[in-house]
């Protein structure tokens, strides 16, 4: 992967807002990230934790296994899902648990999610899920609410605590309107504001949903129509990630207390925003294929204002 | 064969007669689904004539215009068919991807 050819460095506070907002118009090549404090570069995730064996809360993201995916972009999803569950259990200390940022299954089917659930189980860790569109593609909405919506709200919202930090799952991706983006809705947001209602502002929030929830490229979609106001509970807070999938690439900003970040599908890549007529599918070479794939390792470390994010791809 | 059921037959044949007549006028139109666009975005059909989506995306879609009609997921390849049977302006979308809309204006 080149590295960007501006003259960013590993501190931030020398980065003008406009030229971090400069960068954003050619993200998606997964180097962005680079240039914000406190977040390394992409390392071997088995690497990075022998070289610094992190302290604190280690959790792992996987998101988009489209388990059913059979087309030209990656003819064996399974396979890749299976890969990468490899590199999780490779990590020689075990992380907390792990969230999937939806897209489970490509079309909702209950063989895709009990085969999706057969090989993420084998990681051994608890998942945190939060569903996709294609996870609601049942006529019912019935097989991901069974398996994944035990004591969540509404279409599948909820929030825990681990480690000192407040994890919100959110579920952006019902009852979207013509012509909009991703939709959080009325209902959920009256939630999110209760639910963060008392927590201490010193507290680290982690919010994780599928769509991204900051707009980065409406043209495709990508973005949620309401995220601005969930965001708006979130101000005042001293450190919030937010953790995205469904655009099948590695993308992040940092805006104040904010930390945005998407991560790889585990199935197939998508374009980098307006490099092609559409998104969906993109068909690269075999030998490329693992390197635009993976998961990523996200640390917290109490005291600090930023958690560390590492993406690890399937292959270098 | 009863003459009851000869009779009945020969009914039968005329009715599918009179149905062909009065759809002779009625068309069978295309709207295809490629990148994630419908094309044409918009198309002018008459009270009668029947619209098929075909997605050729690897990626599902749907086509859902509020109230009027609704297609389940297509998956590639996938069709849907609706037979336009009143005038007037029907919007429609995808509902995995709300960005993807068209118009099938009927008169």
């Amino acid at each position: 992967m080149s590295h960007h050819d501006h003259d960013h460095h590993d501190d931030q506070r020398g980065v003008s807002r406009r030229k971090v907002l400069e960068c954003m118009t050619w993200a998606g090549t997964g180097v962005l990230w680079t240039l914000t404090g406190g977040v390394p570069r992409s390392l071997g995730l088995v690497d990075a934790a022998n070289a610094a064996e992190p302290a604190g809360l280690t959790f792992l993201q996987i998101s988009d296994s489209h388990i059913g995916f059979d087309k030209p972009a990656n003819p064996n999803a399974a396979g890749t899902l299976e890969e990468a569950i490899g590199k999780v259990n490779a990590i020689q200390k075990k992380p907390s648990f792990m969230i999937h940022t939806g897209d489970i299954t490509h079309l909702s089917k209950a063989a895709e999610f009990d085969n999706a659930e057969k090989i993420i189980s084998q990681a051994k860790l608890d998942v945190h899920y939060v569903p996709g569109e294609h996870d609601f593609l049942d006529e019912e909405i019935k097989f991901y609410k069974d398996r994944y919506g035990k004591g969540t709200k509404g279409p599948g919202y909820y929030s825990f605590d681990a480690g000192g930090a407040h994890f919100i799952g959110l579920v952006n991706v019902v009852d979207l309107k013509a012509g909009g983006l991703g939709n959080l809705g009325a209902e959920q947001l009256e939630w999110l504001e209760d639910d963060l209602k008392g927590k201490s502002k010193s507290m680290p929030i982690v919010v994780f949903a599928h769509i991204p929830l900051w707009t980065v490229y409406p043209q495709w979609g990508w973005g949620t129509e309401d995220g601005a106001r969930a965001l708006d509970y979130l101000k005042g807070f001293g450190s919030v990630t937010v953790l995205n999938g469904h655009i099948h690439q590695v993308m992040q900003k940092v805006e104040g207390n904010v930390t945005f970040h998407t991560a790889r599908s585990t199935a197939f890549p998508q374009p980098a925003p307006g490099t092609a007529p559409s998104p969906g599918p993109m068909k690269v070479e075999d030998a490329k294929l693992r390197g635009l794939l993976g998961i990523a390792s996200v640390n917290f470390k109490q005291g600090d204002q930023r958690l560390a994010i590492i993406d690890t791809p399937l292959a270098g | 064969m009863t003459y009851a059921a000869l009779r009945s037959l020969g009914l039968a044949a005329a009715a599918t007669i009179l149905l062909g007549f009065a759809s002779a006028q009625a068309e069978e139109l295309k709207v295809t689904i490629d990148n994630f666009t419908f094309t044409p975005a918009e198309l002018k059909v008459k009270v009668g004539d029947t619209v098929t989506w075909t997605n050729h995306d690897d990626i599902p879609h749907t086509v859902v215009s509020a109230g009027k009609y609704r297609s389940k997921t297509m998956d590639t390849d996938g069709t849907f068919s609706f037979t336009f049977t009143s005038a007037g302006d029907y919007k429609y979308f995808c509902s995995l991807h709300p960005h993807m809309t068209g118009m099938i204006k009927v008169e």
